[in-house]
């Protein structure tokens, strides 16, 4: 590869997005528009009922049936598995349970500075006391501030916002210079379909990079959620991540002619990715089938990488296995995207 | 005498359904401007694109200095296509510097633009070119890599006629200079203006080839006599190859001062008597029974 070739396509490439106002600006408001709307709509009370997870609730005794009669409280039952256990607790200190309770030891979890979890360890001990002859329950105080939905759902959106730039960025680009006869004019000169593609992914990754890195830190000041892993862990998920879904979109646009096909077949991937890769929900609760396939989406395993390091300040290591799925998948994509490219 | 620079042999381009190209053989010498002429369908643009390597050849070889087309063909070759989009926010100064960049030798940047009349637009979006604008910087991205040899797709185009004898103009320096051009043409008078050689194509086959005024002078002994057709109405023509034609009559001889006479003794006026030339035109419909543009 020819340095100054693919630098003069880089460089080119980079002018011409930067001077299509209309698609930089969209790709900067979209995630900014989302995450201002969702921030609106979840900054009141929203009423919801109190969260309270049981562990062994079939040898619940006498006044933890009374309590699981109450109304109000949605409780829903865990198996009765350390990693399971671990995870709700880890839940009840972000505050998205309000309460775990083993009903068989008389045993509870709950977080102190959540009020949730205040008012129905309340309710806890109020039905206790009815049922005096008991012994009392065991409170177990686990602490950690609170997880908004908010903070649950900016590194979906990010991740999202970038997967829409990647694939539609590249893939539908290069299918418009091909039905334009740009490409069959580059064809013509010495430039390799490897400078070309290359020269794309790399120009699409440094805007995406900059993009991402903007709505980022504008988002933070604005709504400061929760950042508690490395902002360089971060970055290269976030580079993985891109490099991953350009290359997907280069395999959409290798041979494709019209802008309305590779539209269709955009559309088709990315909507999918953007509703089942746990962006919006946890697929924790979701079909067993739907999280098998779920697993074949970059989006899904982007998410899941910048969601720990934000939310759990996991490092490197403790999100390998996304790493490693993305990098797999952006060499074979990358591999067959150049393999099957076709100038015309 | 001139060396080949590039030799076509038993070119074959095989579709499913149609042989686009059938069995082509040419020899282009260096410095020669060659043109190839044919109606649409006949398979010049196919066999074109072979030789600028955008199309795979189904059989047959070419040669450019020697040796089989490869890198050395595509960073001495300079490529304008008919219709050509470019990069949409980029300035032509930009177009320019980019494909410049493609290549290891390239010409001297402000010398192209300023023969390629370019200074007026050098900042200019892309987008905002008119369409002489834009065929010459077409032209001037093709002259980037201060090419040996220079492939012309219908560079005329769609031009009115001021630009399109300005166009000529650029190509008669750019003939001057020594390069070899093959050049592709709807417009005959534009083939005859600039060619050294043509070669016309029908049905994947090259039909005729040579100079113009030779393959004129092989076909054609005569010359057209044209009349109004009421200016001939007592008169009997049957005596003369005569063809009516939007209330002309066109008479075809070789012996001109014969049917003036005639004219004459028939009390014809001869105001607006024409007299013309067998044209590269009537060559081609001669030869293919086609009009160029069918």
């Amino acid at each position: 590869m020819l340095f100054n070739r693919f630098l003069a396509l880089l460089s080119t490439r980079n002018k011409e997005f930067l001077r299509d106002h209309s698609s930089l600006s969209w790709n900067i408001l979209m995630p900014v528009l989302i995450i201002a709307g969702l921030a609106f709509a979840f900054s009141g009370d929203i009423g919801e009922k109190f969260k309270v997870a049981i562990i062994n609730q079939d040898t619940a005794t006498i006044q933890t049936k009374s309590f699981l009669t109450l109304k109000y409280i949605d409780f829903y039952q865990i198996d009765h598995d350390e990693k399971i256990i671990q995870h709700a607790i880890q839940k009840i200190q972000r505050h998205q349970i309000d309460l775990l309770l083993d009903a068989e030891k008389q045993q509870y979890w709950v977080n102190p500075e959540s009020p949730g979890g205040y008012l129905v360890e309340k309710i806890l001990l109020g039905s206790e006391s009815t049922h005096s002859q008991q012994q009392n329950f065991k409170k177990q105080t686990v602490e950690g501030k609170q997880i908004r939905y908010l903070d649950w759902v900016i590194p979906g959106i990010l991740s999202m916002n970038m997967m829409f730039s990647a694939l539609f960025g590249v893939g539908f680009v290069i299918v418009r210079y091909r039905k334009n006869g740009m490409l069959k004019r580059l064809k013509a000169t010495p430039i390799t379909a490897f400078e070309y593609l290359s020269a794309q992914v790399v120009s699409r990754m440094i805007l995406i990079m900059i993009v991402t890195a903007f709505v980022f830190y504008a988002a933070n000041f604005f709504l400061d959620f929760v950042m508690n892993g490395s902002h360089l862990n971060l970055f290269l998920v976030f580079a993985l991540g891109a490099f991953s879904m350009i290359s997907l979109g280069l395999v959409v646009a290798a041979r494709i002619t019209s802008e309305e096909t590779a539209g269709g077949l955009l559309n088709l991937i990315s909507w999918p990715m953007m509703f089942f890769s746990g962006v919006w929900f946890s697929l924790e609760g979701t079909v067993p089938m739907m999280q098998t396939i779920s697993e074949i989406f970059p989006l899904t395993h982007v998410t899941a990488a910048a969601r720990a390091i934000m939310i759990d300040g996991a490092g490197l290591l403790d999100i390998a296995y996304h790493l490693l799925v993305l990098s797999l998948q952006s060499i074979a994509f990358l591999l067959f995207g150049s393999w099957y490219f076709k100038w015309e | 005498m001139t060396t080949a620079l590039l030799q076509i042999k038993n070119l074959v381009k095989q579709y499913p359904s149609v042989k686009a190209v059938d069995g082509i053989d040419i020899n282009l010498c260096s410095g020669v401007c060659f043109g190839l002429l044919g109606p649409n369908g006949a398979g010049k643009t196919t066999t074109v694109e072979i030789l600028e390597g955008i199309t795979d050849t189904t059989s047959g070889d070419i040669l450019y200095k020697g040796k089989p087309v490869g890198d050395q063909f595509r960073k001495e070759a300079g490529i304008m296509f008919q219709s050509t989009a470019l990069q949409d926010f980029i300035t032509v100064r930009e177009t320019l510097q980019m494909f410049a960049n493609f290549y290891p030798r390239h010409s001297n940047l402000d010398q192209l633009i300023q023969r390629c009349n370019l200074t007026e637009y050098l900042d200019q979006d892309n987008r905002q070119l008119s369409g002489g604008q834009r065929q010459r910087l077409l032209l001037a991205i093709a002259l980037v890599n201060d090419p040996d040899i220079l492939f012309l797709d219908e560079p005329t185009t769609g031009l009115d006629p001021q630009a399109r004898r300005n166009f000529w103009d650029l190509i008669d320096d750019i003939k001057a200079e020594g390069k070899t051009i093959i050049l592709t043409t709807h417009y005959m008078e534009e083939a005859y203006a600039l060619c050294d050689e043509i070669a016309i194509m029908d049905h994947g086959k090259i039909i005729a080839h040579g100079t113009p005024k030779a393959l004129l002078e092989a076909n054609f002994n005569d010359v057209i006599l044209q009349l109004p057709e009421d200016e001939l109405m007592d008169m009997d023509l049957s005596p003369f190859s005569i063809h009516k034609i939007r209330g002309q009559v066109e008479i075809t001889t070789s012996d001109v001062n014969k049917v003036i006479t005639t004219l004459i003794k028939n009390n014809i006026s001869l105001a607006k008597l024409l007299i013309r030339s067998r044209t590269l035109d009537d060559l081609f419909i001669e030869l293919t029974g086609k009009n160029l543009r069918s």
